[in-house]
């Protein structure tokens, strides 16, 4: 139990020590700057979930069914993965601005669990039925397992997406 | 236009919309969704176009796979725009970025079904001729500057 509140007050004094750092407090206070990081986070959402939305339905056997699957994922993966770059490099600003509102946000610590999840759902995409793709690719309709991966990924991302939109509403719903 | 503006923010359906706790944040949400699909129905063309993404397979069969995903984000994106437009239209009525979004709105979607869609479904043939690129820009270009003006309005 002691230990339980020492391990909180631990990660507590961290996010208080973090929110009165010089940057956290310039990049809270400067107006510009910070709608500038929130607008470069809200417009990549176009690039990285909008690649990994066409990857996903591919793997879902629902759009590009005449590219093989392999083309697909080799091709998009690096633009999804220089999109992923921006929005957490920007979503990291985004939470070094307000660490303490930030981490108390509810719809926050579920869309940080969703992340890992997603994360969770590409590793084992890679190491499992990716690994056998020649057996598949050029299948208009990919296997149950790639089908699973790819529904799996685009739940979570929309769930994503819907939670990072809500956040804005922390205050409106629960504290207000 | 402003009476109109008013008009609308002052439906009863509006003011019923902006006193709910859930609704105005759900439409928002759907929009940034179809945000998400309209970017990748753009985007995976207009790569294309420019030579960068799939460029074994012909332009045309990446923008005939590409179309039902843009048309199905359009659907998305123009009702839940509509009424989140109405929930506060007299507040973009003066707003610069507001005419900008809605003008390059009109310009992308008739870029989009005219010119575009002629050169995208027109090369059976992988070249990407200079004006195919130049097409794939106006597009970027025009799609980029509907985003911002949206992110724009948004703010206090």
């Amino acid at each position: 139990m002691s230990d339980n509140v020492a391990r909180v007050m631990s990660i507590l004094g961290f996010l208080e020590w973090l929110s009165a750092t010089s940057g956290s407090v310039a990049l809270r206070e400067s107006h510009y700057f910070f709608l500038a990081v929130l607008t470069v986070h809200v417009l990549t959402l176009s690039v990285f979930a909008g690649m990994a939305a066409i990857i996903d339905l591919r793997l879902l056997g629902l759009a590009m069914r005449q590219v093989p699957a392999s083309q697909i994922v080799a091709q998009l993966v690096p633009w999804a993965t220089g999109g992923f770059i921006v929005m957490v490099t920007s979503g990291s600003l985004l939470f070094y601005s307000a660490p303490l509102e930030r981490s108390g946000n509810l719809f926050f610590r579920t869309k940080l669990v969703l992340l890992v999840l997603a994360g969770l759902n590409v590793f084992v995409f890679h190491k499992t039925v990716y690994g056998r793709v020649a057996d598949w690719d050029i299948d208009r309709v990919p296997p149950a397992s790639a089908r699973l991966a790819g529904g799996v990924g685009l739940a979570l991302w929309a769930g994503i997406i819907v939670l990072g939109r809500m956040m804005a509403y922390q205050d409106y719903w629960f504290d207000g | 236009m402003l009476a109109f503006f008013e008009f609308l923010e002052y439906a009863p359906l509006l003011v019923d919309m902006r006193s709910s706790a859930w609704l105005f944040p759900a439409i928002a949400s759907v929009h940034l969704l179809g945000l998400a699909m309209l970017g990748g129905a753009v985007l995976v063309v207009d790569l294309r176009l420019l030579g960068f993404v799939l460029t074994r397979q012909p332009v045309a069969v990446v923008g005939r796979a590409a179309e039902p995903w843009l048309i199905a984000s359009m659907l998305v994106m123009l009702p839940t725009g509509l009424l989140l437009f109405m929930c506060f239209a007299t507040k973009y009525y003066y707003l610069t970025a507001f005419w900008v979004k809605v003008t390059c709105l009109l310009l992308a979607l008739a870029f989009t079904f005219s010119i575009r869609r002629r050169i995208v479904m027109a090369d059976d043939a992988n070249a990407t001729t200079r004006g195919a690129k130049l097409v794939a820009v106006v597009s970027l270009a025009l799609w980029a500057t509907i985003a911002l003006g949206g992110r724009l309005i948004g703010f206090p």
